[in-house]
């Protein structure tokens, strides 16, 4: 096979997923029940539940929609079916998935009762599951594919080896072709005019400092003293200095790649290259932020061992702990630990994770995925109505 | 022979300590970018993580790791010494 090739799934819309899932997709809370009545009945299907969808308004019902239907119109989602307990965001959900030209149905609640929707809903699924089944992998190039990064539970390691090695992985990728996405805002704080000095354009950077001064207004407006705080005793124990030092540790995964784009929480990118989104730097937050605006892949070095995985998009997970690669090593996909005693270089970790990124692309499960680890968290802006 | 420390640029002033390492230990390091090799004395125990000063310093010079300035000292620090919250300070607000 051709060297940054794949076998993925091409869409309808000429977009390329590497897996081939129906999504069970719930509008709202109360519709989770019937979401996993259709899933206990169809194989192969893929159930969504979460807890918001109700009563949400503003900016936060807009990013609830945006991340449901990008979430249902991501490329590893080859069908959706989408249940809700009254018709209007039903519909609203089904439209916006729609557009992709994939199938999609959606079911409300009300008037109909749990059991004749699941039984509608089944039947749906399981004509879609039979259509899904019969699609086939073909050959594709990771300049087809949106990618994302994110790291967790980072420790010293973190910033020497692991988020390196994805920094010099995203340098070729992007040399290559790829989209790819970044974001964690809270943690790029003592570090942001370094990620500014990135941006292509003074517009780009305008942008990104809007975004992360509005950040650091909100947290200020509850009361937390975060720059003050940072880093933290914990940090300081582990040998990081000053706020700046520890930003540029994670700053590390998007090696000396320049940013190409600054998209909001869940947006798409328009273009090709690296993109900073908007994101909580919790794990499962960000995650689900970056499969929702198109990402089919996702790169997770952790330092201390977090365990993070994601329903519809594999999330490759490295390490450069010696102690989190023997201890929690069902967790570890590209252990690079090795690095620390110069046994490797930073490249040649790169050879291995982008090894490992084209195996996961063409098929082969991650250890969060062969684990069950389906983390679909919704961000939520503020409480609801 | 394993390194003891390792620094992240080839423009950095300060490496990392990847083992616990005792007070008048002679080091090896390496860089991770260039894969040079770069020997010193230590002149106080650093622990696994922390930094170790790889050239002398004044009050008030700028410190670089991943080649950018993390903060500056705020007293003397001699190469081999232990660099962390006791002799450098955030350029971005005094803590």
């Amino acid at each position: 096979m051709k060297k940054n090739s794949f076998l993925g799934y091409r869409r309808s819309n000429g977009s390329v997923g590497c897996r081939n899932y129906v999504a069970i997709i719930p509008v709202d809370d109360l519709s989770n029940a019937a979401c996993e009545g259709v899933s206990s009945l169809v194989r192969d299907t893929l159930p969504l539940s979460h807890p918001y969808g109700r009563l949400q308004f503003g900016a936060d019902l807009d990013l609830f929609f945006k991340t449901m239907i990008g979430t249902g119109a991501n490329p590893n989602v080859a069908a959706a079916v989408v249940i809700g307990i009254e018709p209007n965001w039903t519909e609203k959900i089904v439209e916006g998935i729609a557009k992709t030209g994939k199938p999609v149905e959606g079911f409300s609640i009300e008037r109909s009762g749990d059991f004749k929707t699941i039984e509608r809903a089944a039947r749906a699924a399981k004509s879609m599951v039979q259509t899904a089944s019969e699609l086939q992998r073909e050959p594709a190039d990771v300049s087809e594919i949106i990618l994302s990064m994110k790291c967790g539970e980072s420790d010293t390691t973190s910033g020497l080896a692991s988020n390196p090695t994805v920094g010099r992985t995203t340098e070729r990728l992007i040399a290559a072709g790829s989209t790819m996405l970044f974001g964690e805002t809270s943690e790029l704080t003592g570090g942001e005019q370094f990620v500014a000095e990135r941006m292509k354009t003074p517009a780009l950077k305008k942008k990104f400092m809007q975004i992360f001064d509005s950040y650091a207004k909100f947290i200020e407006d509850q009361g937390a003293d975060l720059l003050g705080s940072q880093p933290t005793q914990g940090n300081i124990r582990g040998g990081l200095t000053t706020i700046e030092e520890k930003a540029m540790g994670n700053i590390q995964k998007i090696g000396r790649a320049k940013v190409d784009g600054v998209l909001y929480p869940a947006e798409a990118p328009n273009g090709k290259g690296l993109h900073f989104m908007d994101t909580s730097s919790a794990a499962a937050e960000a995650v689900t932020l970056f499969a929702a605006g198109g990402s089919i892949a996702h790169f997770f070095p952790t330092g201390q061992g977090n365990i993070i995985g994601n329903p519809i998009i594999p999330v490759i997970k490295l390490s450069a702990n010696p102690i989190t690669v023997s201890t929690m090593s069902e967790h570890i996909d590209v252990p690079v630990d090795k690095i620390l005693t110069l046994e490797q270089t930073l490249d040649q970790a790169a050879d291995s994770l982008m090894e490992m990124l084209l195996r996961t692309l063409s098929g082969r499960l991650t250890a969060a995925e062969a684990m069950r680890h389906r983390e679909f968290v919704l961000t939520k802006l503020y409480r609801s109505a | 022979m394993k390194p003891q420390f390792l620094v992240h640029d080839a423009k950095d002033n300060v490496g990392v300590a990847v083992t616990d390492i005792k007070s008048g230990e002679k080091l090896s390091g390496a860089c991770l970018e260039d894969g040079s090799r770069i020997s010193l004395e230590a002149k106080d125990a650093i622990p696994l993580g922390h930094k170790v000063a790889l050239s002398a310093f004044k009050k008030g010079e700028n410190v670089t790791k991943y080649g950018v300035v993390i903060g500056h000292t705020t007293q003397p620090i001699s190469k081999g010494q232990h660099v962390h919250v006791q002799n450098v300070k955030s350029n971005r607000w005094s803590q």
